[in-house]
């Protein structure tokens, strides 16, 4: 309980010193020819290095020329001098209103289906550490695609979220989910309400409850409707809904559906926040003036574009100054924070029972589908009466609850293994080791320290598909992101680590990553990087023995 | 105010003036510029002074803002304080009553198929949505179990970002197919499809029409498009023209403004809520009369109704291009998890990149696809045969089914013969939505017991467009039996005359 109570303490400390959160962290280490495990705190380090200006300067150039490149096609196409791809409306109705603007689609015609083939690209395999890909080629610049009916082999994957590596097609978690699927089949056909509730549901709502630490949890057959079905159910007009910028589509999607005002502060920014908590209980509702019925801020455990962790102990101390309540999605977090993989809430060493809503994924860290909602037995109790997913969409399938149910099992090592205890202290040391290195190299690394997912600046847009493809070219899958998902001049590539990669696969990465860097002038990176420390900070380093 | 303040010294100003006037008054006209010149140098250094101070203060009253009658009421940081300290939200959530009718569900144990046992009791399954019984089929089960052994179960991606498996490929390409259309995309989530379709195509000012007796998924859809919502009464084409008419009126007004707003119909094919087929000839006609987009929500008619299975577009002989976007989900018929929309490329598209339940969602784990794929084919083998309409002709007339419930007294039985999902409503309400789902829960629970396994139809009171009045949902599938069925009239039969006396 030490442990617990020190970080604790430190981490209400933040109210007094903004900025320095705490997190906690294990680390392995032979002593006498043992594993041990050693807790240690680290200050909470996020970097978001600034942009130079000249690359700023030349990123909006590139966008400049593509634009003015765009129009000049499609007044080619307009003329017919250009061949145009593009589906059209049927003749019958063409005196319709437009089904678009036309403006509408200028992005997706002139930029992204230059560049469309880093995208949506087919795999053929099990999305594990490696994996297949369906080869296929285009003839007319990306218009359409051909299969040439060949598949390239072992490409590393640095691309999906399979945090823990339970993306499996053999092992505990398989087999389960296929003497399930013999047995029950595939479908539900009816809803929760009626008659889909299976006990497997219930009992998979019990461990999800007990791997959170909280009173009752439920559990929804998708991720991205976990948000936008639940959020109408806790909040509606006269609430006030405060929400992270960057937050999901679904977290902003399910604000809207619930008929509560929306306002958004800064990213991960406490000053914003607070300002926001302020001047609403003060001034009330707009034009009434009426005080909100209830406040409710949404944020994510880690951000999955930017690679940034949620400051959590300072939104609880916010949160409980202020009263308001706080929904907490840990889509990329669970699983992938923490000591035990309990999130972030772990991660920082706080008490679960001050997040009001805890919602996360199963589709990640788990290798299944769907999504959850935990928290206090209330509001679990009022989210089975009205929750529109529970009364409105078909329940979860069975194989995958079964898979869901395996995999949480081995991560609270219910399954007398250590395998899911030493898979999460595997992703942490890969995310550290691989967040060094390219820091290093020099490229521009954002987010923070521990997150697994690490988001690498490109800025220009030309670079974005060349370097998808110039790492497929050396059998890397990688994601690339640009506008709309992030800022314009901030596209980037992703990289999502994960237990399974092992040193070998990663080194490969690693030095293929620098070497298309090198090619493409990547390494932007003006800061200096210390020579790295191989223990974390250690001031409040102590002991501790388990197992 | 204002002049209050600023006339004293325009008045003292101009009391200078006149003096130092009268004093030259005797000095002819054009010497009079030199003498002003020449008084103000001999005049006292007070006047001087007093006088340049005065036009100062004359700039500055001039320049300066006027007064405001009130004083500004900025709240102190104490006052602040008090506030955040006074404010008392909500609770979170309301407390739900431990009696809560919805609160505690009938469990399942065992697979949910056509024999079900449901909170401990083996029944016939008359509840779930499994319409042509694929949920128990072995081939489905194996060619799940092979993909699960090539894919593992989940995907750990959305479809842009290494989550398109080719399954999935070839489930778009199968349906697509199926559908005789150009082109299909497949959502992770049977209630996510048209709940993104719809917001994908409709923004905010453009309008809808649709039938009061729309599904929630597609009264969810309609929210987040923020588009203008016009509810027609049920199936009642007059009402639609009125409303086509109206807008054409108003059309005439503003005609710049009408050629950018876009227009959709927005009907189900076989209503969930009322169970009755829409008029989609009609409808048709009047999409071409009133240029309007139709959008179809096929969820409960998909592999049901038409020759093959393909839906309302079949059953009509409608030709399916005359349809915008047809949308249904592969959890009722196809026995699986996932949804899908199909139309032309032109249309379909654009959800790639717009449907959020698309772009921004884990995709559909593989051996849900597969399972989906397996389930057509069986769909497909026999050709010319809509195995739904084929078997229950064969066991028995679906009138039969359909009459046996209606005879039951008390209850009056909604629905149009062909549907696979009745409604049973009271004849003579209470008067009261709670004791009315009571007396039909209490006929629910008086046919479990007797191996008949019923259920209400579920409804959220309050976020309800047009909420349907209670009901008990039967489901009619390819599996039973005509002895099943004639058990399960019987039965609903007893308990309305024990029940409802």
């Amino acid at each position: 309980k030490t442990r617990l109570d020190k970080l604790c303490l430190l981490n209400q400390k933040v109210n007094v010193q903004p900025h320095a959160a705490y997190a906690l962290m294990q680390v392995k280490c032979n002593e006498n020819g043992k594993a041990r495990y050693r807790s240690t705190y680290r200050p909470f380090i996020e970097s978001f290095e600034e942009t130079p200006m000249l690359v700023a300067v030349l990123t909006y150039m590139g966008y400049g020329i593509l634009t003015i490149f765009g129009y000049l096609r499609d007044f080619m196409r307009e003329w017919k001098i250009e061949k145009c791809h593009i589906a059209r409306e049927r003749e019958e109705q063409k005196d319709f209103v437009p089904l678009y603007q036309d403006f509408e689609n200028f992005y997706t015609r002139n930029l992204y289906m230059r560049i469309r083939d880093s995208w949506n690209r087919p795999i053929y395999s099990v999305p594990g550490a490696t994996f297949d890909l369906v080869e296929r080629s285009s003839n007319d610049y990306n218009w359409t695609f051909e299969y040439t009916g060949r598949v390239v082999k072992d490409v590393i994957n640095l691309g999906s979220y399979n945090y823990l590596g339970f993306a499996e097609n053999t092992g505990a978690c398989a087999t389960a989910a296929g003497e399930v699927t013999v047995k029950f089949g595939v479908g539900m056909a009816s809803t929760r309400q009626e008659m889909g509730n299976l006990k497997r549901h219930e009992e998979l709502e019990k461990l999800v409850a007990s791997f959170l630490g909280v009173e009752s949890a439920m559990a929804f057959g998708m991720g991205f409707a976990t948000n936008s079905m639940n959020i109408p159910a806790l909040a509606g007009k006269g609430c006030l809904i405060l929400s992270d910028e960057l937050n999901h589509a679904s977290l902003v999607l399910g604000a809207r559906l619930s008929g509560s005002t929306i306002r958004v502060f800064k990213h991960n920014n406490m000053q914003s926040l607070e300002k926001l908590l302020r001047d609403a209980i003060v001034h009330g509702q707009p034009r009434t003036h009426r005080p909100w019925k209830k406040i409710l801020i949404l944020v994510e455990g880690i951000y999955s574009m930017e690679g940034s962790i949620i400051r959590l102990p300072e939104v609880i101390a916010l949160k409980k100054k202020y009263k308001a309540y706080l929904y907490l999605d840990e889509a990329h977090s669970i699983g992938a924070l923490g000591p035990y993989g309990r999130g972030v809430v772990e991660y920082f060493g706080l008490d679960a029972k001050d997040v009001d809503v805890m919602m996360g994924t199963f589709t990640k860290s788990f290798g299944a589908a769907g999504g959850y909602i935990a928290g206090r037995k209330d509001l679990i109790d009022y989210l089975r009466t009205h929750s529109h997913s529970a009364i409105y969409a078909t329940s979860m399938p069975l194989p995958v609850v079964e898979q869901i149910i395996t995999s949480m099992k081995c991560i609270m090592g219910k399954d007398g293994t250590t395998i899911g205890r030493s898979r999460i202290q595997r992703l942490a040391e890969n995310t550290v080791y691989f967040r060094r290195r390219l820091r290093e190299m020099g490229f521009i690394i954002y987010g923070n320290n521990d997150s697994p997912v690490v988001p690498m600046m490109l800025y220009m847009p030309a670079k974005i598909g060349a370097f998808g493809r110039e790492m497929l070219k050396r059998n890397i899958g990688v994601v690339v992101v640009g506008f709309p998902a992030t800022p314009i001049i901030e596209s980037r590539a992703r990289f999502c680590i994960s237990a399974a990669h092992t040193k070998e696969m990663l080194d490969r990465a690693l030095d293929v990553i620098s070497e298309v860097g090198d090619l493409l002038q990547l390494k932007y990176s003006r800061h200096k990087v210390l020579p790295s420390l191989d223990r974390p900070f250690d001031e409040t380093t102590y002991e501790e023995n388990e197992e | 105010m204002y002049f209050h303040y600023c006339g004293i010294p325009i008045l003292i100003f101009f009391c200078e003036r006149v003096k130092i006037y009268r004093r030259n008054n005797a000095i002819s006209h054009n010497k009079l510029l030199f003498q002003c010149f020449y008084n103000r140098c001999s005049a006292p250094a007070y006047h001087l002074i007093l006088e340049g101070i005065l036009i100062l203060w004359i700039i500055r009253l001039l320049f300066s803002k006027t007064y405001k009658l009130q004083e500004r009421s900025d709240l102190t940081e104490k006052e602040k304080e008090e506030l955040i300290e006074e404010w008392q939200p909500e609770p979170l959530v309301p407390l739900v009553s431990k009696d809560h009718p919805s609160l505690s569900y009938d469990v399942v144990t065992g697979p949910p198929s056509h024999r079900i046992i449901v909170n401990g009791k083996e029944c016939i399954n008359f509840a779930s949505f499994n319409f042509l019984g694929l949920l128990d089929s072995e081939r489905v089960k194996l060619k799940a179990l092979s993909s699960l052994k090539k894919y593992g179960v989940g995907t750990c991606g959305p479809r842009g970002f290494y989550g398109t498996f080719d399954v999935h490929l070839e489930l778009e390409e199968r349906l697509a197919k199926f559908m005789r259309t150009e082109e299909a995309i497949i959502y992770s989530y049977g209630f996510a499809t048209i709940a993104s379709a719809i917001p994908a195509y409709s923004k905010r000012g453009d309008i809808v029409f649709v039938d009061e007796a729309a599904c929630f998924s597609i009264q969810k859809g309609l929210q987040a498009s923020r588009s203008f919502v016009k509810y027609f009464k049920h199936n009642d084409m007059e009402d639609l023209e009125r409303l086509l008419k109206e807008q054409e009126i108003e059309d005439q007004k503003n005609p710049r403004k009408a050629r950018v707003i876009r227009r959709f119909i927005v009907v189900e094919g076989l209503y969930i809520n009322a169970a009755d087929i829409c008029p989609l000839p009609e409808l048709v006609k009047l999409k071409y009369k009133y240029k309007v987009r139709i959008f179809l929500e096929e969820s409960m008619s998909f592999g049901v109704l038409g020759e093959h299975g393909r839906g309302v577009t079949e059953h009509f002989g409608v030709n399916i291009d005359d349809i915008d976007l047809i949308s249904a989900n592969m959890e009722n018929a196809l026995a699986s998890i996932g949804g899908f929309c199909c139309g032309r490329s032109f249309v379909i598209d654009h959800q790639r990149l717009s449907g959020q339940g698309y772009c921004f969602s884990a995709s559909l784990p593989p051996m849900l696809a597969s399972a989906a794929i397996e389930a057509l084919n069986i769909m497909e083998e026999d050709p010319g045969n809509n195995i739904y309409i084929h078997k229950n002709k064969c066991i028995l007339p679906s009138s039969l089914i359909y009459g046996g419930f209606c005879r039951t007294p008390g209850l009056k039985t909604v629905g149009e013969p062909l549907t696979p999902a009745l409604h049973l409503q009271l004849e003579n309400s209470t008067g009261s939505r709670t004791n009315d789902l009571k007396l039909l829960r209490a006929i629910v629970d008086y046919s479990l017991d007797r191996q008949i396994a019923l259920t209400l139809a579920r409804y959220l009171d309050k976020e309800e467009r047009f909420l349907p009045p209670p009901s008990i949902r039967v489901v009619v599938t390819v599996e039973q039996t005509q002895e099943e069925m004639e058990k399960a009239a019987q039965c609903i039969r007893e308990a309305a005359v024990k029940i409802l006396k």
